[in-house]
């Protein structure tokens, strides 16, 4: 029943209820009556009048229609869905660190400060690159970041000519966008039949308008580019650099750095791989690491230690510019920080080969039910295209759907855009051989259904709180406030 | 590894099926050359007895002061169900509402965000949330020229804060963004210089704060109408908490609101996480960039939410989305929220009375010190700049030495005092004394 | 099977006009409605504004896509189909009763670069 709960906070007001306290006003004789009313708002903003344990009970009830990676396996591929540990919480909670105002001097925040210069350092020596920045917020911010970095450096050197970035055709949206948020112009290189960037593809477009090149690896279908010493050759040889999206970095922790391949540049996910939780939607963290000689190009301000080990808080003039109010979202570098130090260096090693040995184990285990257009080893995630019998008329979405209502989030869908039928699993390496047996079980049992039950499949799910949606509706005629609404 | 389930015997049946011996076997397409062959330099593991006793040590280092800083993060009440609340695993552990069957708790606070952050701005619609108030006025500056079509200059005010201005500059720099500076006049936007700019017809937007910078209430009458007459949008980049008592971007005319939701009780955690918010009017709406929810039914008939507009966006647009920002800042969104909830219109009113009252208390007794006078004599609310006459470094050591954040010192001989619900009058008074002590 | 009319021009981007003396009306045909499902905006340019044959002027967006509208002529847009803010769904029902732009065209040869409705239906059938 409480799934049923579908009151919005608005409509359990009260007139008259209160849900805070605060202390009585010593200084009253100071009004903010006397501001003048030509600078106060008309008429008070309508917000809900509830007491405490209204909100308690709302926002739990919210919560029982929510699907979590607490709540069940979430093989959501290229978001690296893994397990978020509690402690990572306790520890970014700390009044001591919770309390620090970004303006505090560095003396007064050493504690904090060792926190981001440590944390970068290991980034740093994880990912084989010389320096990293925590400011950017995001994935998709760090992105835009580092192509910024890239940017900096030609326009540093003179080389003004360079407003050109190559990303391959599977690449994710983001990568074309932060490109032109950047004042970069997007050149697409072709992939081959497996997935990989197309190197004879790649050649002709190399000359002296190219700032860089944009990639993954694994690449987006979760194939490693092997070809990667070449290619990082021909750009570097064209006078570009190359940008690591670190969004598949989870498979190769401990394997193999990006550092080590050639890559100049990077971000990392620290919401991905280094399991801060994801939130709904953030906050995330896109930290970005340089190779030596870029390291004055990345963002102010800038955390640094001098001779006597003391941290310092620093402005370059080389910098990029800032990104950021202060030093990113520096809580969820505290988790990332929690997390590296409880594996150790022991166990950051085991991340990528566990998260590659689940992908290879599902995919093995799943492909004569659905269709795997790229056969052999792949990293931590991989892509089917649709089911392997075709004539079902089951799309996709409808088995994600169906997915639902056995308890599990869907896959990735519709995503690589290389195949009309996308489903792009990712099962991280906290997942246990029974969770991923279950979730085999059930993916057979949907390609089952959809020989012989199709229609089962087409009109799921059935059993969530609200069923499909009408989202042509909500995009036609647009209501996003309460007020609009009610119209 | 208490993170990773798999057994010896785990690993050797699935290697099985995979077809493979051993888990190198797994990466044997790696050139050889770029396998990582040696141990991190990295410490070892540490249990969870040893990650607390490092972190209570490393906190230890920080000192926890009396906040009297604001300059953009200010020291409010946070109510303690919040915590807990966004703690649960269903919200805190959930990824973007992609598959809004099993998403309605994210999607329907984001409707509530959406819906309680118009009512304090006073605009029609709003976004999901942003990362910060920086991010959030680079956007609305981004969103301006994407509405100007063939305009590429921004007018900014030199009273918008100096952190966001630094921001806004950098991602102008690169977008081939023009941003010419407005001078300030005693603390305020110089009006006449902005109208003036406007005229030259070639200004896609104009980017104000409220309060400003100096904690200024500015009075931006006829602004609007200015930067309209020209086909210029107008930004205002608003400190929300304030917003329930100030008069609103909406009300004076602003077509985008924009700011920092760090005022709505969000711990100050040394600059993050907070959350940005991007409101704007109805017209725009399609330039408004990231995640928006919008109301919807599912094939029962029944209420439901779910992200809308959707085509607007990087994932869809590609090179020629409004923004490359996919996701935003969810679980500060649902805190600024629940935060709203509990407060209402008439808590967040208190929290501004009983700041005004401490603000003003202070301003009054600074300046009986004799060492301070007030650096303009302007309206404001919970914050306001001093000129002091002893060298405003030496302030600040003296307050540090007795646990008191003193004010940011924005010139040799300035300092922005920010009070709070949180500072009680004996806190000012201790204040006040050191400085009377100098 | 897609409707198409005769007498029109067409583009390999799926756009058509329809010549009125000096005037050209640009639309999306049949087949690219039915591709792009419920459209659910339609961005338009404004009137006065300038279009370039071969160059994007606005877009066509569905729930889950969007696809750029490249001009099939060159011209000063005239007018736009107001009806489609309110009404996008327009588009589907009939997309060559509902143009988007009309266009007072700069010059008429360019029609010469079209397919004709035979040789669209070819076009479209490949």
């Amino acid at each position: 029943m409480i799934r049923n709960y579908d009151k919005l906070i608005f409509e359990i007001s009260k007139e008259g209820r209160t849900g805070y306290s605060l202390p009585k006003n010593e200084l009253s004789q100071y009004s903010l009556a006397a501001l003048p009313q030509a600078l106060q708002r008309s008429s008070a903003p309508e917000l809900p009048e509830v007491t405490e344990f209204d909100v308690v009970r709302h926002y739990t009830n919210l919560s029982n229609k929510n699907f979590g990676v607490d709540t069940g396996f979430y093989p959501l591929g290229s978001c690296t869905m893994k397990y978020n540990p509690r402690i990572n919480e306790e520890i970014c909670s700390l009044p001591s660190f919770t309390g620090l105002h970004p303006e505090q001097p560095a003396e007064c925040a050493q504690g904090a400060l060792e926190v981001y210069y440590n944390l970068a350092a290991s980034l740093a020596e994880i990912s084989g690159l010389s320096a990293f920045t925590l400011n950017p917020y995001a994935g998709a911010h760090g992105e835009l970041t580092g192509l910024m970095i890239m940017r900096s450096y030609h326009i540093q050197r003179g080389d003004l000519k360079r407003t050109k970035v190559i990303v391959p055709d599977s690449a994710h949206g983001t990568n074309p966008a932060s490109a032109a948020v950047c004042g970069l112009q997007i050149v697409e290189v072709k992939s081959t039949a497996n997935g990989t960037v197309d190197v004879e593809d790649l050649k002709p477009l190399l000359d002296d308008t190219v700032a860089g090149i944009m990639m993954t690896n694994p690449n987006t279908l979760g194939i490693f580019e092997t070809e990667i010493p070449e290619i990082s050759h021909l750009v570097h040889e064209c006078g570009g650099l190359l940008y690591y999206d670190g969004a598949n970095l989870n498979a190769l922790l401990g394997k193999c750095r990006p550092g080590d391949m050639g890559f100049d540049i990077m971000h990392i996910n620290l919401h991905k791989t280094f399991s801060t939780p994801h939130g709904g939607g953030g906050p995330g963290d896109g930290p970005v690491g340089v190779r030596a000689g870029l390291e004055n190009l990345l963002p102010n301000p800038q955390v640094k230690k001098n001779s006597e080990g003391k941290f310092y808080i620093d402005t370059d003039d080389a910098s990029l510019g800032s990104v950021s109010s202060f030093l990113g979202n520096f809580g969820v570098a505290m988790r990332a920080y929690t997390y590296i130090l409880t594996l150790g260096r022991e166990n950051v090693k085991m991340v990528g080969p566990l998260a590659v040995l689940n992908a290879n184990y599902v995919k093995e285990s799943l492909k004569n039910e659905y269709y795997l257009p790229i056969e052999g080893v792949c990293k931590h995630e991989f892509v089917f295209d649709g089911l392997a019998d075709k004539s079902t008329g089951v799309t996709t979405l409808d088995i994600a759907k169906r997915l639902l209502d056995y308890g599990y989030h869907a896959p990735t869908i519709y995503f690589p855009l290389l195949f009309h039928q996308s489903i792009m699993i990712e099962p991280t390496e906290t997942e246990s051989k029974e969770t991923l047996d279950e979730f085999i079980a059930v993916m057979k049992l949907v390609a089952k259904e959809a020989i012989e039950n199709p229609e089962i499949v087409k009109s799921a799910p059935h059993t969530t709180p609200v069923r499909r949606l009408d989202e042509t509706t909500a995009a036609r005629f647009p209501k996003v406030t309460y007020k609009q609404m009610k119209g | 590894m208490k993170y990773f389930p798999h057994t010896q015997q785990d690993i050797e049946q699935m290697l099985q099926v995979a077809g493979l011996k051993s888990l190198d076997d797994l990466f044997a397409e790696i050139p050889a050359e770029l396998q990582f062959n040696r141990e991190f330099a990295l410490p070892e593991a540490m249990s969870e007895v040893e990650v607390r006793r490092f972190f209570e040590a490393l906190g230890k280092k920080n000192s926890n002061l009396i906040c009297f800083a604001g300059a953009g993060v200010e020291d409010h009440y946070a109510p303690s169900i919040i915590n807990p609340i966004i703690s649960r695993g269903e919200f805190l552990t959930a990824y973007t509402p992609y598959q809004p069957e099993i998403s309605q708790g994210t999607l329907q606070y984001i409707f509530e965000y959406q819906s309680m952050i118009t009512q304090l701005t006073g605009m029609d619609v709003t976004n999901a949330s942003m990362y910060d108030g920086c991010t959030a006025t680079a956007e609305a500056m981004m969103m301006c020229v994407a509405a100007a079509k063939k305009r590429n200059k921004v007018l900014l005010s030199s009273t918008v804060n100096p952190k966001i201005k630094r921001v806004v500059e950098t991602y102008a720099k690169f977008n081939g963004i023009v941003v010419d500076v407005i001078s300030e006049k005693d603390g305020v936007t110089d009006l006449q210089e902005l109208t003036e700019k406007l005229q030259a017809g070639d200004v896609a937007g104009v980017i104000l704060a409220q309060p400003n910078f100096y904690g200024i209430v500015e009075d931006y009458t006829g602004v609007a109408d200015a930067c309209h007459a020209n086909k210029a949008l107008m930004v205002m980049n608003a400190n929300p908490s304030t917003l329930a008592v100030l008069k609103t971007p909406g009300e004076w005319g602003a077509d985008i609101a924009c700011g920092d939701g760090q005022s709505l009780g969000i711990p100050m955690s040394y600059g993050g996480p907070y959350v940005g918010y991007l409101a704007c009017s109805n017209a725009l709406v399609r330039k408004l960039p990231g995640r928006i929810v919008g109301y919807t039914n599912d094939v029962d008939g029944k209420r439901a939410f779910v992200l809308t507009l959707q085509a607007r966006e990087q994932h869809i647009r590609r090179e020629k989305a409004n923004s490359n920002i996919c996701s935003n800042q969810s679980l500060m969104a649902l805190y600024v929220t629940i935060y709203m909830s509990l407060m209402g219109e008439k808590g967040l009113k208190e929290v501004n009375e009983l700041s005004y009252s401490g603000a003003h208390y202070l301003a009054e007794q600074l300046v009986a010190t004799g060492k301070c006078t007030m650096a303009f004599d302007k309206p404001f609310l919970n914050e306001f700049a001093v000129k002091t006459n002893v060298c405003a470094a030496k302030i600040q050591a003296a307050l540090l030495e007795k646990g008191i954040l003193g004010g940011v010192r924005i010139a040799d001989d300035m300092l922005l005092f920010c009070v709070t619900e949180q500072r009680t009058k004996a806190q000012i008074d201790t204040l006040v004394d050191v400085i009377k002590n100098i | 099977m897609s409707k198409i009319i005769d007498g029109l021009f067409y583009a390999e981007s799926h756009e058509y006009v329809k010549i009125e003396g000096e005037y050209g009306y640009v639309g999306i045909t049949d087949y690219a409605q039915h591709e792009l499902g419920n459209v659910v905006y339609v961005d338009m340019p404004e009137v006065d504004d300038e279009v370039t044959a071969g160059e994007d002027f606005g877009a066509v967006e569905s729930v889950k896509a969007a696809s750029d509208l490249i001009s099939p002529v060159s011209g000063v847009v005239v007018e736009v189909n107001e009806a489609l803010n309110d009404s996008p769904e327009l588009v589907n029902a009939d997309p060559y009763e509902n143009w988007i732009i009309k266009v007072q065209l700069s010059d008429a040869s360019e029609t010469e670069n079209l397919m004709d409705a035979a040789a669209y239906k070819e076009f479209i059938k490949e």
